[in-house]
């Protein structure tokens, strides 16, 4: 469990969003004027320009993507950090073929709510987050560990370096853990992030998000990724969502309102379930049916 | 949810530059204790396409024993001192170095070329880059393994770690540009992160 918020054992490795690492963008189209503040407006005509390349390409025959793009320009930090060769088709071999094994020794059950991590309750509005990790063939990842992080309910990260001047919660970390049942089902208990802005251009916000990590049972479909809030005003707008340019992959990553989730006079409840790759390995029956996973609570 | 549909797999998106607090725990650079019998440092930098060190990536490696064992032990995250586990997990530090200690991975076959399996996060790599560290050692096996010998020399050699005169090794990563390390579509759909 995380002690009580002590901003100075925070890992200061990372820094607030910002342009330094970035090559200068070519400026627009007023080659005579010096070089500007990028706006929205420069963004998402990018964007749209990305999307309805991608659009037409659909209609010529490609195949739907299914995955972000590595390199996509509008973000501007990915510019020098994307690989430029494509990647290398390989063939898993035996370590890649398994995963790391994580239980209940690595995690405490009380670990999935992050709304009593602190002697208080946090401010904002309480939510569930649950659903099912499963591989690409539809069997439940079972017994495997799932990481989520998150800003508070004003849209601030604990982390040192998020410099956003709004408050950060005394009583929210925004750090949870859990280890998923047999069915490959996960639950946390947390706040409803709010909405943060970042430097990518001029007014840029972040649409609400929740950091999920997640490991399968080969290491092959071990992915990190972020879960969206249904209905969210800042998709169209955000160029780390929309580098994922087809909508029904964008769709993937947006949590559903849940009602039966949802608990009287306490949370509202979100459903998303997450799909990892498909299996490499041959199985044995008893994996197939679940039996490796943990026996959870 | 039938068992025979294939379904399509989440994407993924970047760890963003906040996972600071969150994904680093205690001793998770520490396969084995630091000085333990034949324990070896692990260490490099990342570096992006202008060759600027990365502050903001966060590395995974998951191994097999000296002895080419895959393990199936708990206890990555809560480490007992005892249990190798195989798992460990580095963020870079502000000069881009991130530092494991481990073993050297022992050959999960007879005459297989030794390697340790790679997963790299960072702030502006909007998915998971996976990859592999090869020992530098035994040059029949490494001239045999199937990836390597899929690669010209120029691009093989990004995945063959250096040996250190301390024993440990020497292994850095570039996301991008002259000596773009190699990185692994699994997936056999290009889509893997489509690098265009």
């Amino acid at each position: 469990m995380p002690e009580d918020v002590n901003l100075a054992t925070y890992n200061a490795d990372a820094l607030t969003e910002d342009l330094s690492d970035a090559v200068p963008a070519t400026p627009a189209a007023a080659p005579a004027e010096k070089p500007r503040v990028e706006t929205q407006q420069d963004l998402s005509a990018e964007i749209k320009a990305l999307g309805d390349a991608y659009a037409r390409a659909l209609k010529d025959g490609a195949a739907p993507e299914t995955q972000p793009r590595l390199d996509f320009p509008p973000y501007r930090s990915s510019l020098l950090r994307h690989p430029t060769k494509s990647l290398h088709h390989a063939d898993p071999e035996t370590i890649e073929l398994y995963s790391p094994a994580f239980g209940h020794q690595d995690v405490h059950a009380l670990e999935s709510d992050l709304t009593i991590q602190h002697n208080g309750e946090p401010q904002g509005e309480r939510i569930i987050v649950a659903g099912r990790v499963l591989d690409g063939d539809g069997r439940p990842v079972a017994g495997q560990l799932v990481e989520i992080w998150q800003a508070n309910s004003s849209g601030r990260y604990i982390h040192k370096r998020d410099q956003h001047p709004a408050p950060l919660d005394p009583n929210f970390t925004g750090v949870g853990r859990c280890i998923t049942g047999p069915d490959g089902s996960y639950r946390f208990t947390t706040i409803k992030p709010g909405a943060y802005p970042w430097k990518n251009h001029l007014n840029a916000w972040r649409p609400a998000h929740i950091h999920f990590s997640l490991f399968g049972t080969e290491f092959t479909q071990r992915i990190v990724t972020q879960m969206y809030f249904p209905g969210d005003q800042l998709f169209p707008l955000d160029p780390i969502y929309q580098s994922i340019v087809d909508q029904d992959a964008r769709d993937r990553l947006v949590a559903t309102y849940d009602h039966d989730l949802t608990q009287p006079e306490w949370a509202l409840g979100y459903n998303w379930d997450i799909i990892l790759t498909g299996s490499k390995r041959t199985w044995t029956e008893n994996e197939a049916l679940g039996a490796e996973g943990d026996d959870h609570e | 949810m039938s068992n025979s549909t294939k379904l399509v797999p989440t994407p993924g998106q970047t760890v963003g530059p906040f996972y600071g607090y969150a994904l680093p725990y205690d001793k998770d650079r520490e396969l084995l204790a630091p000085g333990s019998p034949g324990s070896i440092r692990l260490q490099g930098t990342v570096y992006d396409g202008a060759g600027h060190a990365i502050p903001d990536a966060i590395l995974e490696i998951w191994q097999p024993d000296s002895e080419g064992n895959i393990v199936h032990r708990t206890g990555s995250l809560v480490r007992d001192g005892y249990t190798f586990t195989g798992f460990g997990r580095s963020a870079v530090g502000n000069s881009g170095v991130y530092t494991f200690t481990t073993v050297n991975p022992g050959p999960t076959e007879p005459g297989a070329a030794a390697f340790i399996s790679v997963a790299i996060f960072a702030r502006g790599l909007m998915n998971r880059l996976f990859t592999r560290i090869y020992l530098p050692e035994n040059e029949e096996a490494l001239a045999n393994d199937p990836l390597l010998s899929s690669l010209d020399p120029e691009r093989r050699r990004t995945l063959i770690a250096r040996r250190d005169a301390d024993g440990g090794l020497t292994w850095d990563i570039r996301l991008q540009g002259e000596g773009e390390t190699v990185f692994l579509d699994f997936e056999g759909t290009g889509t893997g992160g489509a690098a265009k």
